[in-house]
């Protein structure tokens, strides 16, 4: 059945009429437009597509779009302000981990969702933060280097 | 497919009874629908926004868990990791923190899998479940609930509203280990709960032994008699009744004899690691991390 509701994306609310059974990465893809968020497994494993629902990362591919009305989602476009890319966005670039970039907006959401609850956090956080994106380039070091040094710069960090 | 989006526990339990499919962090329900494996039911409500409905609060001396906490709640509360860790070990190795967002403590009840890594927890700390339905509520216990994989006793018009964990004995502690091939997106292998009591001198009062993944329902071990016991010899009396009494299958992850072979080393360190909480030792959640077991970092 069609259904009609709200999804607020990036602060922008977006009037969607879409089948109650749409996916949120179905819907923000399609629908709203951003083709930043990734599929990946479409099953929920790969971390390719996560973006975050109040704050919190989620895996877009396995949740109701119907579900996400009335919450704040944030993609990737939502995090760099104009042509100045977020910090995290500019130490994957400067660490090299960035490769063929298909996991680099699931991987950037889930650091920032962790970064943004828990600044101090260790290596070790990082990597169980981490632990539901999947790469399959980079090895993960380069990937490591960039959150970790913004863990140490700061979220917030000026570009 | 029609979609209701209830605001009250009242309008969750009318449109269950009108055969609508609870639905809150969908981690279950919309996973296996995806590539079209199993469709979403026609009619679902979602009940992730019914207000209360995802607290903690003191009940009867333990906790009353709403059906919408999430794992990620229970791997981190205060008081959950303090009286009832091995709960909160379960749920801190559920998926990845993704899933632990979004998936409930009451989904996963009454999801039912033989793999679920809360049910083994639940069992040993004597949990039960609240199911409502427009007639009533009544308790029913985690052992009573599961009767089949992916089955439950609870009937088609009852909503799983919270789960109970009562009050735990003096000198008592909890711990779940699993086995796992990799850190995150797991399923367990074969897991064990335990719930060890220590008298004052340091030796076993009791020791209560789920298991996980090796049988239609999560399964308890039966005559698991240590009383009075070293706490190393409850772990090898663990090991070997958890081994016997496993009826494992084979399938991709593992054949029946390694999981039969398994089981017991996990239901021996669990011991292990309960017996070390219960002593007072600070062994952090989940176990599976502070032991190293599974893949390395």
């Amino acid at each position: 059945m069609t259904e009609s509701y709200t999804l607020t994306v990036n602060e922008v609310a977006y009037s969607i009429v879409a089948d109650a059974q749409r996916s949120l990465l179905s819907v923000i893809r399609g629908e709203v437009g951003l083709t930043g968020t990734k599929e990946g497994c479409d099953d929920s494993e790969c971390g390719a597509c996560m973006v975050l629902v109040d704050g919190r990362p989620v895996n877009s591919c396995s949740y109701l779009a119907v579900q996400a009305q009335g919450r704040a989602i944030t993609t990737i476009e939502g995090l760099a302000s104009g042509d100045a890319l977020h910090v995290l966005q500019r130490n994957m670039l400067e660490e090299g981990g960035v490769q063929c970039g298909f996991c680099t907006p699931g991987m950037i959401m889930s650091a920032h969702a962790l970064l943004d609850q828990n600044p101090d956090a260790t290596e070790e956080d990082i990597r169980l933060g981490l632990a539901g994106n999947l790469c399959r380039c980079t090895g993960y070091a380069g990937i490591m280097k960039a959150v970790v040094r913004t863990a140490r710069e700061g979220l917030s960090t000026d570009s | 497919m029609t979609f209701t989006l209830a605001s009250s526990l009242e309008e969750a339990l009318d449109a269950v009874a009108a055969g609508a499919t609870p639905i809150a962090g969908g981690t279950d329900l919309v996973v296996a629908a995806r590539g079209g494996r199993t469709p979403l039911p026609e009619s679902l409500v979602a009940i992730d926004r019914i207000p209360g409905l995802d607290t903690v609060t003191t009940h009867e001396g333990g906790l009353r868990l709403g059906a919408t906490v999430s794992h990620a709640t229970i791997a981190s509360h205060p008081d959950i990791v303090r009286y009832f860790a091995g709960l909160a070990d379960g749920s801190a190795l559920v998926g990845s923190p993704a899933t632990r967002n979004v998936g409930t403590i009451g989904g996963n009840v009454m999801n039912a899998s033989p793999a679920m890594d809360t049910g083994a927890p639940l069992v040993v700390l004597g949990a039960s479940v609240e199911l409502a339905s427009v007639a009533g509520t009544r308790v029913v216990t985690v052992d009573d609930l599961w009767t089949a994989p992916g089955v439950t006793s609870a009937s088609s018009d009852e909503l799983c509203t919270a789960v109970l964990l009562p009050a735990q004995p003096e000198n008592s502690a909890s711990a779940y280990v699993r086995l796992e091939y990799r850190r995150a997106m797991e399923i367990a292998v074969v897991g064990a709960a335990t719930r060890v009591v220590l008298d004052g001198d340091g030796a076993v009062t009791s020791v209560d032994l789920a298991l996980t993944a090796v049988a239609p329902t999560i399964l308890r071990v039966t005559a698991l008699d240590v009383a009075g016991s070293s706490i190393a010899a409850a772990a090898d009396a663990a090991r070997e009744a958890a081994s016997m009494q496993a009826t494992p299958i084979s399938d991709i992850r593992a054949s029946d004899s390694y999981r039969r072979h398994t089981v017991g080393i996990m239901a021996g360190r669990a011991v292990e690691a309960a017996a070390g909480r219960a002593a007072g030792e600070q062994i952090s959640v989940p176990v599976n991390r502070a032991f190293g077991i599974g893949a390395p970092a």
